[in-house]
C-alpha cells in the first residue's frame, strides 16, 4: 500500500479504483451486520463463495459482505446488483437458485422477495421496499454498499474527499464555522451543538488536545452506533480527522465496548488501512497535519457512556463520572482539553463538509438538523435501523417505515431515548421527532433507541424493567442515584407484586423530583423519566395495580390468573403439551381442558399456543 | 479576587476557590458528609447542594466542587434545597437506620423518619476512608469494590491486606464512625464494614508502652528515609 502524499494522489487513486471496477458486473452484497450474523449470514456467504467457484464464475461475479443494511427483521439479506434485487430470509439452501436463476439468467426468485404485509404485494427491488422507501439515508447510505474491510470501497464512493477539502481548502475556523452553521447537534443523547463544542475546545488553553469517539452505546435495544462502526468505520474516522484538524488535536481515541467485537475489529482494520494510505499518522496527505487514533475497549459499563466516566475509564481508572463545572473541552482526558462526540455525530461531519452547511440545515426542524438513525425494536413488524429526517412524526416511523404492530394488536406506547427516556402514548404519535419536542413530552432523543409496546405491555412492569436496568448500572458514587434508583425499583416491584399502597405514586414523584435535581450525572437525573412518563400517561394502570390489585395488561404474575373459556375450548390438547408445570389436564376429545390454578406458574405458554383464544388472562 | 453573593451577603473570594470554602470562611453553614479538607472534593453525598444563579440560569450545584466566579449569586437554603437534602437524608437513614451520626444529621436537617424499607448498614459509602488511604497515606490498602448497590469498602479480594499499615486514618476520617479501631495491649484492631485486621504495636524502648503499629513506623521510616532506630522510643520518651 502506497502512502498518499498529496490530494491529487488521493484523487488519482480514486479514479483508478473506479476505472478498474465494472459497474455492470454482477455483485452479491450480503449483509454482514450483527442481526444477520445472528441469522447465520456467515454460512450463506461461505455457500455463495463455494457455489460461485464450483460453477467457475469467480471472475464474473463479486461477493461482498457489507455492514448492516438495517432491515434486521428479514435477515439474512442479499441484494443482487446491478439490478438491486432484494432477497430476504436467505438460507444456504437458496444459494444455488440465486446463482443459477438470478445471477446467470437474470430471473427473479419469487419466494425470496419481500411481501408487503398489508397488500400481499411482492416487491422486487430494495429501493421499493416500504421500510427503505420512507427513510432518508445519508449516514447509513453506504452501509449496505461497501465492504467495511476495504478502504478502496470507501474511497470509491467518495470517501475522504471531505478530508481533502478540509485540509486543502479550509482553515480550522472555517470548518468550525461550517459545523456551527449546519446546526449539527450531538447524536449521543444530550444534543449539545457540535460546532460550539469544537470551538470551545479549540479556544481552550493547552498544547495537547484530544478528540474522542464515544462508541460505548449501551441502551437496551439500541445498536445504531455499533452498526455504523461495524459497517462504515472510515466515515467515523474521516469525521474524527476533520474534527481533530479543526480543533488542533493530534491524538484521538475510539472508546468502544468489548461486547462489540466486530466493531472493534473493523475499526482497528480501518485505522490500519488509513495509516497505510497516509490518511492517518504523520503529515496526512502531505498537508503537514499529524493525527493518530487509538482504540480503547471498554468493559461494558453503561455509565462509561457518560463523558467524564468514559474519560476516567480511558485513563485506566474506575469509570465513574465527576462534576462538570469545569467542562471537558477545557479539562478532560488527563486534564487536557478534550472534545468528545458520539459515533453518529462524527459520521455526519464528512457530509457537512462535502455538501455544505446550508444543504445540511435544509433537512430537519428549526433546532434539530439533519437525519437521525433510530433502532426500531419491540412490538413492531419491521425491526431494524432506520434513518429519518429530524421532524418526522413518530406515527410515520412506526406505521410507515415500521409497518405497525404485529399480530393485529393495538399500539400502546413508544419508549424513546434508552432506559432513561420516557414512554410516549398513542395520543402523541403525531409528535415530530426532534430534540426539543421529545424533551417537552418528558422523554428524550437519547442515542436513538425506539422501543414499541403493544396493548399486552404493562406500563408499570416496563417502568420496573428500566429501573432494574439502571439500578444495576448506577456506578454507586452519589447517594441519590445509588440509593434512590434502588428505592424507585423497590416501590415498582411492590406495585407489580400486589404490595402497592396508597401514597406509592406520590413517593415515586417525590423521589423523582429529588433525583432530577441532585444526582451527579445524567444517569441519575434522567432515571426518573420512565417512571414519570408512565405515571403521567398511564396513571390508571398504576392505580389498578395499587387499588384493585389488578394488572390490566395481564402481565404481572402475582396479579393475574389464567382461566379456560369452556365455551371456546375444543379440548385439542395443545396447551396440555405446552404447559411445563403439568397444570392442565385433558378431559377427552371435545371436552374443555381443566386448568389447576394451584399448579399454574403463570408462564403464559398455554395462552401463546391456543389458537382459539380459549385461554383467558384475568 | 471575585465578588459573589451568598444568602444576600456580598463576599470577596479568591477566584477558583469553591463555594463551600467561601461559605465556611464566612461562617455560613452548609451540611456535608463526604467532604474533608484533607482530600480532594468528591461530590458524592450531594448534601452540600446549593442553588446558583449564573448568567441568568438557576441550578443546583455541589458547593464543594463549584468554583466561585464574578457575580455569582448563591442560595444555601431554600425550599428546593431543603427538600433535596431531606430526601438524601431519608435515603441514608433507610440505609443506615442504626447509625447515630446519620440519625443526628437527619434530625438536624428535619428528617424524623424515612419512607423506605430499612436496611442495616453502618457505612454510607462516602469513600473518605478510601480517598484518605490513597491521597494522604499512599497505602491504597482499601478501595471501593463492585458497582452501584453492591458497592462496598473492602481490602483487595476481601483478603487480609498486605499493604495496610494500620495507621487508622480511615477510621479517623469516617464521618459516621463506621470504621472502628482500638488498641488493646500490644495489638491494634481495625474493623471495616467488610473485614477486620490486627496489627502488632511497637514497644517503647524507654517506657515500655505500646504506642504505634510496627507496620506504620516501618512505612514512615522507609518513606522519609529515617534511621532504623528513629522510632525506638515513643514521642514522650524521645528527648
Amino acid at each position: 500500500m502506497k502512502r498518499l502524499s498529496s490530494l491529487s494522489e488521493l484523487n488519482k487513486l480514486r479514479e483508478l479504483i473506479i476505472k478498474n471496477r465494472d459497474p455492470d458486473k454482477p455483485c452479491l452484497t450480503i449483509c454482514g451486520g450483527s442481526g444477520c450474523h445472528a441469522f447465520g449470514t456467515e454460512k450463506v456467504v461461505a455457500a455463495f463463495r463455494q457455489e460461485i467457484e464450483r460453477q467457475g464464475l469467480d471472475t464474473k461475479v463479486d461477493v461482498k459482505t457489507t455492514g448492516c443494511h438495517g432491515f434486521c427483521e428479514r435477515g439474512p439479506l442479499v441484494v443482487v446488483n446491478p439490478q438491486n434485487i432484494f432477497y430476504q430470509r436467505v438460507s444456504v439452501e437458496d444459494v444455488l437458485d440465486i446463482i443459477s436463476e438470478t445471477v446467470v439468467k437474470g430471473e427473479v426468485i419469487d419466494r425470496l422477495l419481500y411481501t408487503e404485509p398489508g397488500t400481499g404485494k411482492k416487491i422486487t427491488y430494495e429501493r421499493d421496499v416500504p421500510f427503505y422507501k420512507g427513510q432518508n439515508r445519508l449516514i447509513f447510505a453506504n452501509n449496505g454498499a461497501i465492504d467495511p474491510e476495504s478502504i478502496d470501497d470507501y474511497i470509491a464512493v467518495g470517501g475522504y474527499t471531505a478530508l481533502g477539502k478540509a485540509l486543502y481548502g479550509m482553515t480550522p475556523e472555517q470548518i468550525i464555522g461550517e459545523i456551527k452553521k449546519s446546526g449539527l447537534r450531538g447524536r449521543g443523547g444530550a444534543g449539545f451543538p457540535t460546532g460550539a463544542k469544537w470551538e470551545s475546545c479549540r479556544r481552550a488553553d493547552g498544547d495537547t488536545k484530544y478528540v474522542v469517539c464515544n462508541a460505548d452505546e449501551g441502551d437496551p435495544g439500541a445498536y445504531m452506533d455499533r452498526s455504523l462502526l461495524e459497517g462504515n468505520p472510515h466515515s467515523v474516522l474521516e469525521g474524527m480527522i476533520i474534527g481533530a484538524y479543526a480543533i488542533g488535536s493530534h491524538q484521538g481515541y475510539i472508546y468502544v465496548r468489548n461486547e462489540y467485537p466486530l466493531a472493534v475489529k473493523n475499526a482497528q482494520l480501518a485505522i490500519k488501512r488509513a495509516e497505510g494510505y497516509g490518511l492517518l499518522g504523520k503529515n496526512i496527505l502531505g498537508s503537514g497535519f499529524d493525527f493518530n487514533v487509538r482504540i480503547n475497549r471498554g468493559g461494558g459499563a453503561f455509565v462509561c457512556g457518560e463523558s467524564t466516566a468514559l474519560m476516567a475509564s480511558l485513563e485506566g481508572k474506575v469509570g465513574e463520572p465527576r462534576a462538570k463545572y469545569v467542562h471537558t473541552v477545557e479539562k478532560g482526558l488527563w486534564d487536557q482539553p478534550t472534545n468528545l462526540n458520539n459515533v453518529e455525530t462524527w459520521a455526519n461531519v464528512p457530509f457537512i463538509i462535502n455538501r455544505g452547511a446550508d444543504w445540511f440545515a435544509s433537512i430537519g426542524t428549526a433546532n434539530s438538523k439533519g437525519t437521525k438513525i433510530f433502532s426500531l425494536v419491540g412490538k413492531i413488524n419491521n425491526t431494524g435501523l432506520v434513518e429519518v429526517p429530524m421532524g418526522i412524526s413518530l406515527r410515520e416511523i412506526i406505521y410507515g417505515i415500521g409497518g405497525g404492530v404485529p399480530g393485529g394488536k393495538k399500539f400502546k406506547a413508544v419508549q424513546t431515548g434508552g432506559p432513561s427516556g420516557g414512554c410516549i402514548p398513542e395520543s402523541m404519535l403525531d409528535l415530530p421527532v426532534d430534540y426539543d419536542e421529545l424533551t417537552k413530552a418528558g422523554s428524550m432523543m437519547g442515542s436513538g433507541g425506539m422501543i414499541v409496546m403493544d396493548e399486552k405491555t404493562c406500563m408499570v412492569d416496563i417502568a420496573k424493567y428500566f429501573l432494574t436496568f439502571l439500578e444495576g448500572e448506577s456506578c454507586g458514587k452519589c447517594v441519590p442515584c445509588r440509593e434512590g434508583v434502588k428505592r424507585m425499583r423497590e416501590i415498582l416491584s411492590g406495585i407489580t407484586e400486589g404490595r402497592g399502597s396508597d401514597g406509592d405514586i406520590e413517593l415515586l414523584e417525590r423521589l423523582s423530583a429529588a433525583l432530577m435535581d441532585s444526582c451527579l450525572c445524567a444517569l441519575g437525573t434522567t432515571a426518573p423519566n420512565p417512571v414519570l412518563t408512565t405515571i403521567k400517561y398511564f396513571r390508571d394502570e398504576y392505580e389498578a395495580h395499587i387499588k384493585e390489585k389488578r394488572c390490566p395488561a395481564g402481565v404481572c404474575k402475582e396479579l393475574i390468573t389464567y382461566l379456560v373459556d369452556e365455551a371456546k375450548c375444543p379440548g385439542c390438547g395443545l396447551c396440555v403439551k405446552a404447559c411445563p408445570a403439568g397444570a392442565i389436564t385433558s378431559m377427552g376429545k371435545r371436552k374443555p381442558v381443566v386448568l389447576d390454578k394451584n399448579k399454574c406458574i403463570k408462564c403464559g405458554s398455554c395462552y401463546d399456543v391456543c389458537k382459539l383464544d380459549a385461554i383467558i388472562v384475568k | 479576587m471575585v465578588t459573589l453573593t451568598i444568602d444576600e451577603r456580598k463576599l470577596q473570594a479568591e477566584a477558583g476557590t469553591t463555594i463551600l470554602d467561601v461559605a465556611r470562611n464566612n461562617n455560613i453553614y452548609i451540611p456535608t458528609l463526604c467532604f474533608n479538607e484533607a482530600v480532594a472534593a468528591y461530590g458524592a453525598c450531594r448534601l452540600c447542594l446549593v442553588e446558583v444563579t449564573s448568567r441568568g440560569r438557576k441550578r443546583l450545584v455541589t458547593s464543594c466542587l463549584y468554583p466561585v466566579e464574578e457575580g455569582l449569586v448563591v442560595k444555601t437554603k431554600n425550599e428546593r434545597i431543603v427538600n433535596n437534602r431531606k430526601m438524601i437524608m431519608e435515603l441514608l437513614l433507610a440505609r443506615c437506620p442504626n447509625n447515630k451520626a446519620v440519625q443526628e444529621l437527619a434530625k438536624q436537617l428535619g428528617v424524623e423518619k424515612t419512607s423506605f424499607r430499612l436496611e442495616d448498614n453502618q457505612c454510607i459509602l462516602c469513600a473518605l476512608c478510601v480517598r484518605v488511604c490513597h491521597e494522604v497515606v499512599g497505602a491504597n490498602a482499601i478501595s471501593l469494590v463492585n458497582r452501584g448497590v453492591k458497592r462496598e469498602v473492602a481490602t483487595p479480594f476481601y483478603e487480609t491486606s498486605t499493604t495496610c499499615i494500620g495507621c487508622g486514618s480511615c477510621a479517623y476520617v469516617c464521618p459516621v464512625n463506621a470504621i472502628k479501631y482500638e488498641d488493646i495491649g500490644d495489638t491494634r484492631r481495625i474493623d471495616w464494614p467488610t473485614s477486620s485486621m490486627e496489627f502488632k504495636l511497637k514497644k517503647c524502648k524507654t517506657c515500655g508502652s505500646y504506642w504505634a503499629p510496627e507496620r506504620q513506623l516501618d512505612y514512615i521510616t522507609k518513606k522519609s528515609n529515617l534511621a532504623p532506630d528513629a522510632f525506638d522510643n515513643c514521642p514522650d520518651c524521645r528527648n
